[in-house]
């Protein structure tokens, strides 16, 4: 028996409204392809290009709960910063982040990471110097491939000492293409 | 021995949504089975939280659908909740050994004994399904042990 889109969206939009909700869940369209972004009662939680839910939702409940639900106005907020910053709009994210379940220093690397500005890039080994590793930019390229929330953390923004781009999770057209938006690469 | 893990509540829902609107739809007909589909799963993402493993996760939902229907049959029709049935779960002995035992036990009893000790769920998680305390799940099952117990001596 198939359940009515009304029912069904009336059900989430409930669930949302009781609390009861550890992270909702939807998918964002955007120039790179479509997003799946995740945010929890402590804030934007993921976004990864891989939208195939049975991929992300284990992930999710893993540190924030199991009541993980598709639900698109838990990230109503985070969808209209992200359309911003994809117009051209917007240059910094006012979203809080969800961290839990990271390791002391993949979330160091992260805080440090955050303060690379819209339009320019580091290095990861300035990166590593940064959080007091400077021998670990091996480590920090580790942390930027697993980053769980790209773009919003801008792992797109550190290449390699040479300034070749070196690589990224969402693949290297993605990388370019942001670099681009943010006017790095013409 | 490891308890099966709790699936994300997303799948859990998408499992099971097509089988609870069946049932309430047999047992509210159309008009009212939309409410009462959104309240059971209301109720269920309520404890779900608290969930202690994954088991006979479709047994528990189904359960507090059919006490969601009881309840939206009460405020219209004071009587005639036994027309609701105890979900089957297919192949579970569990079950099929409790049934037939459990006959003839009021509603709440029956459901409270045979998810205690046929689904071997936590007093929690049968208290959401009935829509009560824990307490009152395990008051529940408890009275229904002893009935069943002095119709046995009874025989």
């Amino acid at each position: 028996m198939t359940i009515s889109p009304d029912v069904d969206r009336r059900f989430r939009d409930a669930a949302l409204a009781l609390g009861l909700v550890d992270v909702g869940y939807d998918v964002v369209e955007s120039p790179l392809g479509p997003l799946f972004v995740a945010v929890s009662d402590e804030g934007l939680a993921s976004i990864s290009y891989d939208t195939r839910p049975e991929e992300q939702l284990d992930r999710l409940a893993a540190f924030a709960g199991p009541r993980v639900l598709r639900a698109p106005r838990k990230i109503d907020l985070a969808r209209r910063e992200l359309d911003e910053y994809f117009a051209g709009r917007r240059r910094v994210f006012d979203l809080s982040l969800d961290l839990r379940g990271l390791a002391p220093f993949t979330v160091s690397v992260l805080r440090e990471l955050a303060r690379v500005p819209f339009g320019e890039t580091t290095t990861y080994g300035a990166l590593a110097a940064r959080v007091g590793r400077p021998r670990a930019a091996r480590g920090v390229g580790t942390v930027m491939n697993r980053n769980r929330i790209p773009i919003v953390l801008p792992c797109h923004r550190v290449v390699g000492a040479t300034g070749n781009l070196v690589g990224y999770a969402g693949g290297l057209d993605r990388k370019t293409a942001l670099l681009e938006l943010e006017g790095v690469l013409l | 021995m490891h308890a099966v893990s709790i699936p994300p509540f997303e799948r859990f829902y998408e499992e099971h949504r097509a089988e609870v609107m069946r049932l309430l739809r047999r047992t509210l007909g159309r008009e009212r089975s939309d409410d009462a589909f959104q309240e059971t799963f209301l109720r269920a993402l309520q404890a779900y939280g608290r969930l202690d493993h994954g088991e006979h996760l479709r047994a528990w939902v189904l359960t507090i659908a059919r006490n969601v229907a009881i309840d939206a049959l009460r405020r219209t029709r004071p009587t005639s909740p036994e027309l609701v049935e105890m979900p089957v779960e297919d192949g579970s002995p569990a079950y099929a050994e409790l049934a037939p035992l459990t006959d003839g036990l009021p509603p709440k009893e029956r459901a409270a004994v045979v998810l205690r000790y046929g689904y071997d769920l936590s007093y929690d998680q049968i208290a959401t399904a009935l829509g009560s305390s824990a307490e009152a799940a395990r008051q529940a099952a408890s009275t229904g042990v002893r009935r069943l117990r002095t119709r046995r001596t009874g025989q």
